[in-house]
């Protein structure tokens, strides 16, 4: 890529880069086998990358002896309006297809319930709990609160009406971002290729499949997503296509745009980080070049590295952890996600009751309290009525950790070896609990005492069980233990919040821990709560008072330690991978596989089920599809064949060199993409959905323009002169009619259908339910 | 005449004594006091049960792997004459006299001994010093962890073999490929490296990691080959059409054979039929099959069946009708229809007995001719005992509030007419047409009124279901599951109208046996497919561990321990083989990436030969480390210490690699020869004397005391037992 050789004077970015008006006729045609290929993509042999500047320098050269005369079809038009024309054709379809019918159906749809409802929360500033990055739903709110939304909208299910309040500004804000895919994939295609009808042909792909129509129309992450994973590749292959000039300003800006989308991509979802992973790769690979070219020395070698660490590294970990930064800022009130985080991490939250908390300072014997583990994402201590079942270790009252406020989180303390009685005498004194002290926990609502013995715990057979024993409050010795405070001197007074303690059961030595570990359906899929044999100081064995209630002490205001920044960047973090590995699917129930998606097995109902209602069905337009899943074969095919060629040493033409370089270099990159997007959904063990494929989608649609482009081109090389006239307009041609007429048929999946279901030969979709399981 | 007497003969043999005396010394030290303890050890527990039932030929599954290994372990019963008559049910239980404890340990014990010469030969192969050679093999001799695994009945040891024996034959014919290809030795050791790969898969699944490594390197190499253009393409072709037969078609053939084995000597049933299709069942001996032997093949309206659910998860279950009715309010306070409960009951039982009825006519006896049911037709489907229709109704199902509840209906006390016409739908069809048949057959049971699917949730009822398997109808039906479909097992032509006809007798057979039906490769993808599928409940084990601890040796696993004295048999490895052995990864890594930088840059620290010999070496053992360690970080199964084993194998054949080439290429200059041969001869004999310390846990004798216990506790996440007096 960088043979490109001399310098190129400065050109203005925009029309020159696209002038493939230049192509036609290149300089190095000297009478041999002047091919159509050589004239419609590259002439020459050398440069890829800055190479269409200088193609305009050299069309005069070009003409002379053609043997065939380029067909029209593909025959490039007048430089300026050759570059701006296709562009702006395809945006322009892509927006008009995105935003027609934008507003139907006017009710909540599909997963709007989740997004537009935390949309709502930043715009009413309530605190809330989810497993993705905040980035794509600030946008989202913000958009709302832009367009006059406000936020009063209660997004409770699917099928809600919206009535008057305004939600065309948030639909209409991931649609634009929707309708943005088309140019990008189109400019990346043309970037790496050089081939207009190759980065046609795959902008007509994403413009009319109804998959991505439907995908960019509702309020939904993966709009912004994919936008961000496709600003990140277009502008990687530009910082790419100028690596003859680094750090240059062109550049330093695509440099750092990359970074900036790649900052969006993982702030919106974590699947973002697989194209970190695409734009990582290449630049090691990029790397790995310069790394080996001698004329460079060690300094430059050095501000290379420098500034791609400064680029892709550290920019998008500022501008992420910026955005967690505002995502604080804005959620400043107490809300429904409040239980998933630590006390002092609430303590921040307006209306929670831990901000500006007054409570007793000092923990007291008869005080009601609840008891938080310390871990990242650890629950409250909790109890209910139901047993251990059978098999699992003795057939007593479950003790689990909770990640909500219940009232059977709360514990009265007492001593170990006193009556109920004599705490709730409202004449006797007030006795404080002291460290070292051996304890009681008795759980309020079902009065039963915290209580561990030499049975395995449920999950971590290595630790003891925990349960819940004894009637009215009246157990064993095996109800005793010892409260210590971490790094305090025996006989201090232990403190509401501030102190970490540690419960260490008597009998057997063990420490009261949480493992972390989900219990299965019989313990509510709560947490699983042991007492560890292995006396270490984890967090999972640590312990702090949250809620403190006795009525016979003085509520004092506790300026409680309000947490830093990184503390509660990393926190969240936590909360949210342990949110992410808990959505697991259940037996029995019927999930999307990976394998389904690119054969667009079975598609996701957005709205409405029944004849009456109006129907939105997410499934990409089929013979899109099936196209590019034959085009990946096909791509394999092509590749492993010009790969053994060139290996076996075999002679190609100049042309033909060109064509197999577009083929793998860049083509390989396209593949890597969707591998990249593809393959690790096989390995995760979250539930799936049909939609996670369409990131993937989008690489398999430039490769399929990339592969059809160069197919096309490679059967011209091989034919006699006057099918080769035919071959590649009309081959083009017919895929793009294929393409559109495919649309026409099933344009309704996007924009609604109303009516009989397909499988009732009066329906519009009649005979277009080509597999039995799509269900529409 | 006696010409040829003028010649001597002459026998020329070279043997390499080093080679004889370690294998003697392997054997020994693997094979001292094998039958010792004569109690069940360990997973003995585990694969001793299968063992058993080799010898019994019944039929089992056994989800943890393929059944080459159980076989060979059976082979060693086989060979000591063992009866299969032992109750394998507790860990530290007194074999009986009637156990062949030392022959069912031979054959890990040879395995276990033969890797300290295969570990000698690679290194050889590898183009490194017989001193080098010579080390390894002296690392992989005192290794405690492979000493006791290779001492009791467990596969780990047969895995290890055939995984280094993979490695060698193919060292060994890459290394004749540079000067004859083609000949009688390169094709011998193509083949081997093909053969005991698939043993390695088919002695456990990890084995597959170190096959796929073999293949990417072959790869590798013959993408070279690909490359050279002194070879004309036909040979190119045929050298990789060798490798392809040697290295694919072989192994799954081989692969194949093993279930062939399998299926051929289990022929009769067994404790796991029910995880098995009734028509798997059916191929068995006794079980099953002496049931449906004889019962009519195609369903008819007056049919009496028995549904099973194909799923059969979480456990196989019967569509199922009782007496009693749903609760009118549920816990939660939510209605029911207060109809007759539908269930799925996992045991069978004369209620899982339902007639299948035309709607349009009264009787519930078969015509003659029996009129067969086909895809499409619409049913009634009768409960045998109670009498009552399947119905289902637009009511929330009892656990899954999402779907309608399944009831039979109950005619008295109407407050929902009744909705029991059910479309039969046959997935498995070959044409539109085709008829339901017994047990081929895979159903599903449309509602006519709410296209509704009967579905088995998989959630077990609260006490008014006597815990039984909720069963409901699925209104979203999302493509296609196996818990919505049903095949008939049990079948019988209806002959009496009256109700007693649930003593009705069989009828005499219409069609021929069933289990003829199934081919090999239909039996080998079901068993296949419930061996990769099949979940274990068990979800920690006390000795269980997480990956991380295993390169730091921070947990151990108790094996054995002697009822009275102290003596006690425990997987805990060399510590400081270990260390040394990360120390020798790490150096690896580092002294890579900086050659390879250095030489991007065109600067050659070591000589070109050397180079590609330690990236060689360092693509094999590193590799072979790395495939067989990475991938658990991504497993959900109960992980054991013990899994570790064929990693730490690649990583410590890596340790003398690392030494040879630091002493070759890094310290040549600044430190004597003398000294580094001191440095040497002091660290083996720690490694010696940590062996020599740590082997009465390895061989379970002597007893230790209580003191000499706690001595030997170095680290303190390990749990070494010691009796309380």
């Amino acid at each position: 890529m960088r043979r490109n050789g001399a310098p190129l004077p400065a050109m203005p970015y925009g029309a020159d880069s696209f002038s493939l008006g230049a192509v036609r006729g290149g300089a190095r045609r000297v009478g041999a086998r002047m091919t159509l290929a050589a004239r419609c993509c590259q002439a020459e042999t050398g440069p890829r990358c800055g190479g269409l500047r200088q193609r305009r320098s050299r069309r005069p050269a070009g003409g002379p002896n053609r043997p065939c005369p380029a067909p029209r079809s593909w025959a490039p038009l007048e430089a300026p309006v050759g570059v701006w024309a296709p562009l702006a054709i395809v945006t322009l379809l892509s927006f008009a297809s995105r935003f027609y019918r934008l507003s139907e159906p006017p009710h909540v749809c599909w997963d709007e319930t989740h997004f537009g409802k935390m949309g709502s929360y930043y715009i009413n500033r309530t605190f809330f709990f989810d497993v993705h990055p905040p980035l794509g739903k600030m946008l989202i709110g913000l958009a709302g609160y832009l367009s006059g939304y406000n936020g009063t909208f209660p997004f409770q299910k699917p099928g809600d009406r919206y009535e008057h309040h305004n939600y065309i500004g948030m639909r209409g804000f991931c649609a634009f971002l929707g309708s943005c895919l088309v140019p990008f994939a189109y400019l990346t295609v043309l970037e790496l290729s050089k081939s207009l009808s190759a980065a046609l042909l795959a902008a007509s792909i994403l413009i009319f499949d109804t998959g991505c129509i439907t995908l960019s129309q509702y309020i939904l992450l993966d709009p912004i997503l994919m936008f961000f994973l496709m600003g990140a590749v277009l502008s990687m292959v530009k910082y790419n296509s100028c690596a003859d000039r680094p750090f240059s300003a062109r550049w330093w800006f695509w440099l750092n745009l990359t970074g900036v989308n790649l900052a969006g991509a993982i702030g919106v979802k974590f699947v973002g980080l697989f194209v970190v992973l695409l734009v990582g790769l290449n630049t090691v690979y990029d790397l790995w070049k310069l790394l080996g070219d001698l004329s460079l020395s060690l300094v430059t070698l050095g501000k290379h590295l420098l500034a791609r660490v400064f680029c892709l590294i550290l920019l998008p970990l500022a501008l992420y952890t910026t955005q967690f930064a505002v995502h604080f800022a804005v959620l400043n009130k107490s809300g429904p996600g409040d239980g998933f985080f630590s006390s002092a991490f609430q303590s921040r939250l307006i209306g929670n009751n831990l901000h500006n908390v007054s409570v007793p300072e000092h923990l007291a014997y008869g005080s009601v309290i609840t008891m938080k583990n310390l871990r990242m994402a650890g629950g409250y201590l909790h109890s209910h009525w139901h047993l251990y079942p059978e098999g699992v270790g003795a057939r007593q009252q479950q003790v689990t950790a909770y990640l909500h406020k219940d009232s059977n989180n709360l514990w009265i303390i007492k001593k170990h070896d006193s009556n109920t009685a004599d705490h709730l005498d409202p004449a006797s004194s007030v006795e404080f609990v002291r460290h070292g002290d051996v304890i009681r926990l008795e759980h309020k609502e079902t009065s039963r005492n915290l209580h561990s013995h030499q049975h395995e715990a449920p999950m971590t057979r290595k630790h003891f069980q925990v349960t819940g024993y004894g009637i009215n409050g009246t157990g064993d010795s095996n109800d005793f233990w010892r409260i210590e405070v971490v790094g305090r001197k025996a006989g201090k007074r232990i403190k509401v919040l501030r102190s970490q303690i540690r419960l260490i059961h008597l009998a057997t030595g063990c420490i009261l821990g949480s493992s972390g570990k989900t219990l299965p359906k019989w313990g509510w899929e709560q947490v699983e709560v042991t007492c560890t044999p292995y006396v270490k100081d984890t967090p999972n064995a640590l312990w702090n008072i949250e809620d403190h209630i006795n009525p016979k002490l003085p509520n004092i205001s506790l300026d409680v330690l309000k947490p830093s920044f990184p503390e509660i960047l990393l926190e969240s973090h936590m909360v949210m991978i342990r949110g992410n590995s808990g959505l697991k699917p259940k037996e029995n129930e019927v999930t999307s596989k990976p394998w389904h998606w690119p054969i667009n097995y079975q598609g996701l109902r957005f709205s409405g089920i029944n004849e009456t209602d109006y129907r939105v069905y997410l499934l990409g337009n089929p013979v899109i599809w099936w196209l590019n899943l034959v085009t990946i074969g096909l791509y394999l095919l092509m590749a492993i064949c010009t790969t053994v060629a060139i290996k076996r040493g075999v002679q190609l033409t100049a042309e033909l060199k060109e064509l197999s370089k577009v083929l793998l270099h860049c083509g390989g990159q396209i593949m890597l993409g969707w591998l990249l997007h593809y393959l690790p959904f096989f390995m995760m063990g979250r539930v799936l959905y049909f939609h996670h494929y369409f990131p993937a989608m989008l690489f398999s649609s430039m490769l399929t323009g990339i592969t059809w482009d160069t197919l096309l081109k490679f059967c011209v090389e091989h034919l006699s002169c006057s099918v080769r006239r035919r071959v590649y307009p009309y081959g083009m041609l017919t895929l793009m009619l294929l393409i559109v007429f495919s649309f026409y048929l099933f344009h309704p999946l996007s924009y609604g259908m109303v009516g009989p279901m397909a499988s009732d030969p009066k329906s519009p979709m009649a005979g277009l339910r080509w597999l039995e399981s799509w269900e529409f | 005449m006696l010409g040829f007497l003028k010649q001597p003969v002459v026998v020329t043999a070279e043997i390499n004594l080093n080679l004889v005396a370690l294998t003697v010394i392997g054997l020994v030290s693997r094979m001292w006091a094998l039958s010792y303890p004569t109690a069940v050890v360990f997973d003995e527990v585990y694969y001793g049960q299968f063992v058993s039932l080799y010898m019994k030929r019944i039929f089992f599954v056994d989800d943890s792997g393929p059944p080459f290994g159980h076989m060979l372990l059976a082979f060693g019963g086989y060979l000591g004459g063992f009866d299969g008559n032992f109750l394998w049910n507790r860990i530290g239980a007194e074999y009986s006299m009637n156990v062949p404890v030392w022959s069912l340990r031979l054959l890990p014990a040879l395995t276990g001994a033969l890797c300290v010469p295969l570990a000698y030969q690679i290194l050889v192969e590898l183009h490194f010093s017989h001193c080098a050679a010579l080390g390894a093999a002296l690392l992989i001799l005192f290794e405690n962890s492979l000493i006791t695994q290779s001492r009791l009945m467990l596969l780990e040891s047969v895995l290890i073999f055939f995984i280094l024996l993979a490695v060698l034959s193919y060292l060994k014919f890459y290394n004749l490929q540079k000067c004859s290809p083609f000949t009688a030795g390169w094709w011998f050791w193509l083949l081997l490296t093909g053969v005991a790969c698939s043993c390695a898969v088919g002695v456990k699944y990890m084995g597959l990691f170190t096959y796929l490594l073999l293949l990417a390197i072959a790869g590798v190499h013959a993408w070279h080959l690909i490359g050279d253009q002194t070879l004309s393409n036909v040979s190119v072709l045929g050298h990789l059409l060798a490798r392809g037969i040697a290295l694919v078609v072989i192994p799954v053939a081989m692969y194949l054979s093993f279930f062939y084995i399998h299926l051929t000597l289990l022929y009769r049933s067994g404790p796991h039929d029910q995880i098995m299709t009734s028509a798997f069942q059916a191929s068995l001996e006794g079980g099953l099959a002496r049931i449906t032997q004889g019962q009519p093949l195609e369903v008819a309206y007056g049919s009496q069946i028995t549904l099973r659910n194909v799923l059969g998860k979480p456990m196989p279950c019967w569509l199922h009708s009782h007496k009693n009715t749903y609760p009118i309010r549920y816990e939660n306070g939510r209605g029911s229809s207060h109809q007759q409960q539908v269930t799925c009951y996992p045991f069978k039982d004369v209620n899982n007995w339902w007639i299948v009825k035309d709607p349009g006519m009264q009787q519930l006896v078969v015509s003659n001719p029996p009129r067969p049911i086909r895809h499409g037709h619409i049913v009634q489907l009768v409960h045998g005992i109670t009498t009552r229709y399947l119905n289902t109704h637009d009511v929330a199902a009892p656990l899954s509030p999402h779907s309608q509840e399944i009831s039979c209906y109950v005619d008295y006390n109407i407050s929902m007419p009744a909705q029991n016409l059910w479309r039969v739908e046959i997935v498995n069809r070959e044409s539109d047409t085709d008829v339901w048949k017994t047990i081929l057959s895979e159903v599903r049971f449309v509602h006519v009124n709410t296209s509704a699917v009967l579905k088995l949730s998989g959630a077990s009822l609260p006490e008014w279901g006597y815990r039984q398997l909720e069963v409901i109808g699925e209104k979203l039906s999302k493509g296609y599951h196996q818990s919505m479909l049903w095949n008939v097992e049990e079948h019988r032509y209806g002959k009496s109208q009256e109700q007693k006809e649930r003593e009705v007798e069989l009828h005499s057979p219409t069609q021929a046996d069933i289990s003829k039906n199934l081919s090999f490769m239909a039996r080998f993808t079901e068993l296949q497919w419930k061996i990769l599928t099949l979940k274990n409940e068990e979800t920690e084990h006390k000795y269980s561990s997480s990956p991380l601890d295993w390169i730091t040796m921070d947990t151990n696993i108790a094996y054995w321990l002697h009822p009275t004295s102290g003596a006690q048999i425990h997987l805990i490895g060399n510590v400081l083989t270990w260390a040394s052995a990360n120390v020798a990864t790490l150096v690896y890594v580092c002294l890579f990436l900086w050659y390879l930088l250095r030489r991007r840059r065109k600067i050659c620290d070591i000589p070109e030969d050397a180079w590609w010999i330690w990236v060689a070496a360092g693509g094999l053992c590193v590799g072979g480390w790395a495939v067989n360690y990475i991938p658990f970080f991504m497993m959900e199964k109960t992980l054991f210490l013990y899994h570790y084993l064929p990693a730490l194998t690649f990583q410590i054949l890596l340790i003398p690699i690392v030494l040879q080439h630091l002493s070759d290429h890094v310290f040549r200059s600044q430190l004597p020869k003398n000294t580094f041969s001191a440095l040497m001869v002091a660290w083996f004999s720690s490694i010696y004397l940590v062996y020599r310390t740590f082997s009465p846990l390895t061989y379970g004798k002597p007893a230790l005391s209580a003191a000499e216990l706690r001595d030997l506790r170095w680290k303190d996440t390990w749990d070494i037992l010691i009796r309380k007096q």
